[in-house]
C-alpha cells in the first residue's frame, strides 16, 4: 500500500514503489531510483517500434475501459504533417479512485517520463496533463517537477538532447466530473464547456483543436517507463488471470475496511486475499456485504461473488460486473443499500453534462425515485420503473454517464432486492442499526 | 463539376440513393419518412443531443443517431422497429417529467414538435410521480422570452445565435435537470436577427413577445409571400388570423433567406392592417365610381405628358402598367442600416428599405430623392404617400392622379383617387437586389372598393386608350415577359414559390 503504512509482503510494487518517499518527488532523487533511464532510449528509438513493445506487453487502459494502450497508440498516423497531441487525463474523479492522486503527489516525474515517451510514440510535441482542479497538492507538486524538468532539459525543444521536442503543461479543471470522459477533457482543454463529444470522429482522427489526439490515464502512462526499462515479458509475466489482462495494477479501497488505501497487485490476483488479507478485513464486529469494485460506475457485486473473483478485466467481467478504474468501495453489513445508491444516483445527477435526454432528465428522475424509496414513500412498481427507466438509459447516449447511474442502482435491487422491498413495505428504515 | 458519388441504402424497405455525406436523417426525408428529432436542424452544426432521432441500423449493436450518423452503402435501416419507437417512446417520456402541461396557454401549441411527436409515438400517460421542476421565465431582450419550464434543451437556440448570428449571447448554464439556456453577461437578444432562435425553437420555450397570447396557431391561415420591408427579398408565410396579419415567418429558400428572417422585417408587420385606407375611388372630393373615375383619369392623361412618382413597393406588375399608362417616372427609397447575418453568404437587412427597386429600375424608373421635382400639368402618383415631397409641386398641376392605399397629404381639390390593395391583398412579383424575382399571393381582402393595383392600372391603360387588356396578375406577368427583356422567358410557372433569376444572371441571391 505505501504511504502511510509499508507496502503488505503480498503487493507488488512497482508504480507505488516510492510512495511515501518525499525524495522520489524531485528529479534528482527519481534519477537515483532508477528514473529518466527509459526516456532517452526511447527518443532514440522508432516510434512505431514503442508501440509494439507496448502492444506486446499487454498494458491496457488504467480509467477504464481497458483498451489494448499499444494499439489505441498505433491509431495516430505517425507523418501526417499533422500537430499530435498526448492529453494525460489526470482528472480522476470517479467516486472511490484515488491512485492517479498518488502517483502524482508522490512520483510526478514517473508520470513526465511516461507522458514523453508516449508523445515521442504517438508523434505528439505537445503534451496536457488534465487535473482535476480539486487536487490542489498534486497540482503544485506535477507543477514543480515540470519546472524541474524543463529546467534540466529532460522535456522542453530538445528533449534530452534528442533534438526533439516535448513539450508538456498542466490544465486544471474546474471541477466537473464528466472531464474526465476523454470527449468532454478535450473540449475543456479548448476552454469550451465540459461536453462529450459525438463520435466519430475519435480522437485519433480529430481530438483537441480539432487534430489527431491520444488520451491516456495516468496510471497507464506511468506503467509506460517500466514497460520500456524492463521489456514487454516481464510485464507479461506479471499475470495471475486471464492472459489478457497483464502488468500491475493499483486499487484504492475505501469504505467499510479495517485498512483503507491503494494497493498494487498484479493482474488476476484472487480478490478474496485482497479483501480479507491486504486490507486487513472488515471492521471489528462487522461483516462484508457488497462491493462495487471498479468505481462507483460498475455494477455493484455481493460478498459471496467477490469472494470467487479473479481481480482482472475478464474476471470482474464473469461476475457481471467490471474492473473499472479500480475504485473499490466496500459496504459491511451495517449499511443501507437502497441509501447508498441513491447516494450514488444523486452524484451522477449532479454531474450529468445535460446534453442528452435520457441522461440529463433520467439520472435525476432516478435519483427521486430512490430518495422516495429511502424516504419509506416507495411503491413495487418505483423498482420496475427502474429497471425500465435504466433500459432507456443505456447505450443510447453520447457518453457512458447515463449508463452509469443505471448500472449500479440496478446491480443492487436485482441483488439486494429484499432491502428495497423492507422499506416499500415499511418494515425497515434505512438506518440500519450497528450490530452490537 | 463532378457529380457526387451515391450511396444506395435501404430506410423503411424503401430503397435510397443519396450522395456521399447525406446523413440517415436527410436521406430517410428523401424516402418520405420524416425521423422525429428536436436538435437538429439543417441549417445548423449537429449536435445530436437530444436522441430522439435514434433508429435501428441492422447489424450494429447500438441504435444510431440518425442526424448524425452518415448514411452509407448497404445499411438497412429501420425507424419504426419496436427497439427504435421504444427507445424514442422514452425520451418522449423523459422530456415530458419536467415540461410543464401547460399547452392550454402556451404559444407553440399546434405547431410544438413535443406536442406533435408525443402524439404520434408517446406514451399515453407518465410514471413520473415526482414534483416537476420549476423556473420562472426570463425576458432575454428583444422579442424573445424565455419560458425555462418548456425547455428541453435541444441548444438549436445556443447553435444559431453563436454558428449563425455570431454572437455568443446565449449558453447553457448548470448541469443535469437544473440546465437551461443562459444568457451571456452584459448580451441580450437585440441582435438583428435573433428572433429566429423562436422559430427554430421546437417547443414554447422561446416564444415571441410581440405575438405572445394573441393567437392560436391552428386559427391562423398562412400565405405564402416576400418580406416587403428590405430588398434582400426573404421568402416569408404571412400568417392571418381572420383576415388580420398577425405574424410573419420565414419559408425556406435556400438561395436567399436559407430558413431565416431579420426581426425588423419579422416585426414590422402592423401597417399591413391598418385601417385609415382608401376605400372608393375619389374625384375632386367626392366619392366616385370606379367607371367614372377611370374616365377622368384617362381623361387627364390624354391632356399631356405625364409626370410619374412610383413606388418601390410596388410590384413589377402594376409598374409595368403605370409604364403602358402614362410612362416611366421616378422613385424613392427609404434607406436604412445594413444587418447581415454572418453565417449565411449573401443574406442581410439590405439599406433599401424596399422590397422592388430593382424591378423598378430593369422596368426603367430611376432613383430620385424629390421625385416630384420638376412635375409638369399631370402627375400620377402610384404606392407613395407624399411624406416629405415638395407638394407646391402638386398645386401647379392641372391634374393629379394617385393609385395608392391611402389619400396623401397636399393633394389639389382636383385629385382623382384610385384605392389600390397592398402587397398582402393581392398577387404580384418583386425583384430582389440580385435579380431574383419572387412571387407572392394574397393573404386577406382588400377593403372596400380597393382593386389589386394590377387591376387599377390595367383599368388606367384602357381609360388612357393604350393597348391591352389583362383579366389577371398572371396574364400581365406573361405580357410584360414578353415585352421586357429583364422578365424574358418567365411565367407565373416558371417562378414557382422560390423565384428565378433573369437570364444570364448568376445563381445567387
Amino acid at each position: 500500500m505505501g504511504y502511510p503504512h509499508k507496502s503488505h509482503p503480498r503487493e507488488t510494487p512497482i508504480l507505488s514503489k516510492y510512495f511515501g518517499d518525499p525524495e522520489a518527488r524531485t528529479l534528482e532523487g527519481w534519477k537515483v531510483r532508477g528514473g529518466y533511464k527509459a526516456l532517452p532510449m526511447a527518443l532514440a528509438t522508432d516510434p512505431v517500434a514503442i508501440q509494439n513493445i507496448v502492444k506486446e506487453s499487454g498494458l491496457r487502459g488504467r480509467g477504464g475501459a481497458g483498451f489494448p494502450t499499444g494499439l489505441k497508440w498505433s491509431f495516430m498516423k505517425i507523418g501526417d504533417g499533422k500537430p499530435h497531441y498526448l492529453c494525460c487525463n489526470a482528472d480522476e474523479s470517479e467516486p472511490g479512485t484515488f491512485k492517479d492522486r498518488e502517483i502524482m503527489r508522490w512520483t510526478p516525474h514517473q508520470l513526465i517520463e511516461g507522458c514523453a515517451i508516449t508523445a515521442h510514440a504517438i508523434g505528439a510535441e505537445t503534451t496536457y496533463i488534465y487535473i482535476r482542479g480539486e487536487f490542489t497538492e498534486p497540482i503544485a507538486i506535477m507543477e514543480k517537477a515540470l519546472d524541474e524538468a524543463r529546467a534540466a532539459g529532460v522535456i522542453g525543444p530538445n528533449a534530452c538532447g534528442s533534438g526533439k521536442t516535448i513539450n508538456m503543461w498542466v490544465h486544471r479543471g474546474a471541477g466537473a466530473y464528466i472531464c474526465g470522459e476523454e470527449t468532454a477533457l478535450m473540449n475543456s482543454i479548448e476552454g469550451r464547456r465540459g461536453n462529450p463529444r459525438i463520435k466519430p470522429p475519435f480522437p485519433a482522427v480529430a481530438g483537441v483543436f480539432g487534430m489527431p489526439t491520444t488520451v491516456n490515464n495516468v496510471e497507464t502512462l506511468a506503467a509506460v517507463p517500466h514497460i520500456l526499462n524492463n521489456g514487454a515479458e516481464w510485464y507479461k509475466a506479471m499475470c495471475l488471470g486471464s492472459p489478457k489482462s497483464t502488468g500491475s495494477k493499483l486499487f484504492s479501497v475505501c469504505g467499510n475496511v479495517a485498512r483503507p488505501g491503494n494497493y498494487e497487485v498484479p493482474m488476476g490476483f484472487p480478490f478474496k486475499d485482497f479483501l480479507y488479507d491486504l486490507c486487513g478485513g472488515p471492521l471489528p464486529g462487522r461483516k462484508f456485504k457488497a462491493i462495487i469494485p471498479g468505481g462507483s460506475s460498475v455494477p455493484v457485486i455481493t460478498i459471496e461473488e467477490a469472494e470467487q473473483v479473479k481481480m482482472d478485466y475478464e474476471g470482474f467481467m464473469e461476475f457481471g460486473t467490471m474492473l473499472g478504474s479500480g475504485g473499490v468501495i466496500i459496504f459491511d453489513d451495517a449499511q443501507s443499500m437502497p441509501r447508498q445508491l441513491a447516494r450514488l444516483a444523486r452524484f451522477y445527477a449532479h454531474e450529468s453534462c445535460a446534453q442528452c435526454t435520457q441522461c440529463r432528465e433520467g439520472t435525476a428522475w432516478m435519483t427521486k425515485i430512490l430518495e422516495r424509496i429511502v424516504a419509506g414513500q416507495g411503491t413495487y412498481e418505483d423498482l420496475d420503473t427502474i429497471f425500465e427507466l435504466t433500459e432507456n438509459m443505456t447505450g443510447k447516449t453520447i457518453c457512458v454517464l447515463s449508463d452509469s447511474c443505471g448500472a449500479p442502482v440496478c446491480s443492487g435491487i436485482t441483488r439486494f432486492r429484499g432491502e428495497f422491498e423492507a422499506l416499500i413495505s415499511g418494515k425497515r428504515s434505512s438506518t440500519v442499526a450497528v450490530p452490537a | 463539376m463532378t457529380d457526387p458519388k451515391l450511396v444506395n441504402l435501404t430506410i423503411e424497405g424503401r430503397a435510397v440513393s443519396v450522395p456521399d455525406g447525406t446523413t440517415i436523417l436527410e436521406a430517410a426525408k428523401t424516402a418520405g419518412v420524416l425521423i422525429p428529432h428536436y436538435c437538429y436542424h439543417p441549417g445548423l452544426e449537429i449536435a445530436g443531443v437530444c436522441r430522439m432521432c435514434l433508429v435501428e441500423v441492422e447489424k450494429w449493436p447500438k441504435l444510431a443517431p440518425s442526424c448524425a450518423t452518415t448514411a452509407a452503402d448497404g445499411q438497412v435501416v429501420h425507424v419504426y422497429s419496436q427497439k427504435a419507437l421504444d427507445a424514442r417512446k422514452g425520451v418522449l417520456e423523459l422530456l415530458l417529467i419536467n415540461h410543464p402541461l401547460d399547452c392550454p396557454i402556451c404559444d407553440q401549441a399546434g405547431e410544438c414538435e413535443l406536442q406533435d411527436y408525443t402524439f404520434q409515438e408517446g406514451r399515453a400517460d407518465s410514471r413520473y410521480r415526482e414534483p416537476k421542476r420549476f423556473t420562472p421565465a426570463e425576458d432575454f431582450g428583444g422579442d424573445v422570452m424565455y419560458v425555462t419550464n418548456r425547455c428541453i434543451l435541444c441548444t438549436r437556440c445556443v447553435r444559431f445565435m453563436g454558428d449563425v448570428a455570431g454572437d455568443e449571447a446565449l449558453c447553457v448554464e448548470e448541469r443535469g435537470d437544473r440546465a437551461r439556456i443562459g444568457i451571456a453577461p452584459d448580451h441580450d437578444l437585440t441582435h438583428p436577427w435573433a428572433a429566429n432562435v423562436i422559430d427554430l425553437c421546437p417547443v414554447g420555450a422561446l416564444v415571441s413577445k410581440d405575438f405572445l397570447n394573441k393567437a392560436r396557431a391552428w386559427e391562423l391561415d398562412r400565405t405564402a409571400s416576400i418580406c416587403p420591408n428590405c430588398s434582400q427579398g426573404c421568402n416569408i408565410t404571412l400568417e392571418t388570423r381572420d383576415a388580420d396579419v398577425v405574424r410573419m415567418k420565414p419559408r425556406s429558400n435556400a438561395d436567399v433567406n436559407q430558413y431565416y428572417l431579420c426581426d425588423e422585417g419579422r416585426l414590422n408587420y402592423q401597417w399591413i392592417n391598418r385601417d385609415d385606407r382608401l376605400e372608393t375611388p375619389v374625384v375632386a372630393g367626392q366619392l366616385a365610381s370606379w367607371e367614372a373615375a377611370l374616365s377622368a383619369a384617362g381623361a387627364a392623361l390624354k391632356g399631356g405628358a405625364a409626370h410619374v412618382v412610383a413606388s418601390a413597393s410596388l410590384s413589377n406588375e402594376a409598374l409595368w402598367l403605370l409604364k403602358q399608362a402614362a410612362g416611366t417616372g421616378k422613385f424613392r427609397v427609404t434607406k436604412g442600416a445594413e444587418a447581415p447575418l454572418p453565417g449565411v453568404k449573401d443574406l442581410a437587412l439590405r439599406a433599401d428599405r424596399a422590397p422592388n427597386a430593382t424591378g423598378a429600375e430593369r422596368l426603367g424608373f430611376s432613383r430620385a430623392d424629390q421625385p416630384l421635382a420638376g412635375a409638369g400639368k399631370v402627375v400620377v402618383i402610384a404606392g407613395d404617400d407624399c411624406d416629405g415631397l415638395d407638394t407646391a409641386a402638386l398645386a401647379a398641376a392641372q391634374s393629379v392622379i394617385v393609385v395608392g392605399t391611402v389619400a396623401p397629404k397636399g393633394l389639389p381639390a382636383n385629385a382623382i383617387l384610385l384605392p389600390v390593395a397592398n402587397f398582402a391583398e393581392e398577387e404580384g412579383t418583386f425583384t430582389n437586389l440580385r435579380g431574383r424575382t419572387q412571387r407572392f399571393l394574397q393573404a386577406r381582402p382588400a377593403p372596400g372598393l380597393a382593386r389589386a393595383s394590377w387591376m387599377a392600372l390595367a383599368g388606367l391603360v384602357a381609360a388612357a386608350g393604350k393597348a391591352g387588356a389583362y383579366d389577371s396578375a398572371e396574364a400581365v406577368f406573361a405580357a410584360m415577359a414578353k415585352s421586357e427583356a429583364a422578365f424574358s422567358g418567365m411565367s407565373y410557372d416558371s417562378l414557382g414559390l422560390k423565384g428565378q433569376m433573369a437570364a444570364g444572371a448568376g445563381v445567387n441571391a
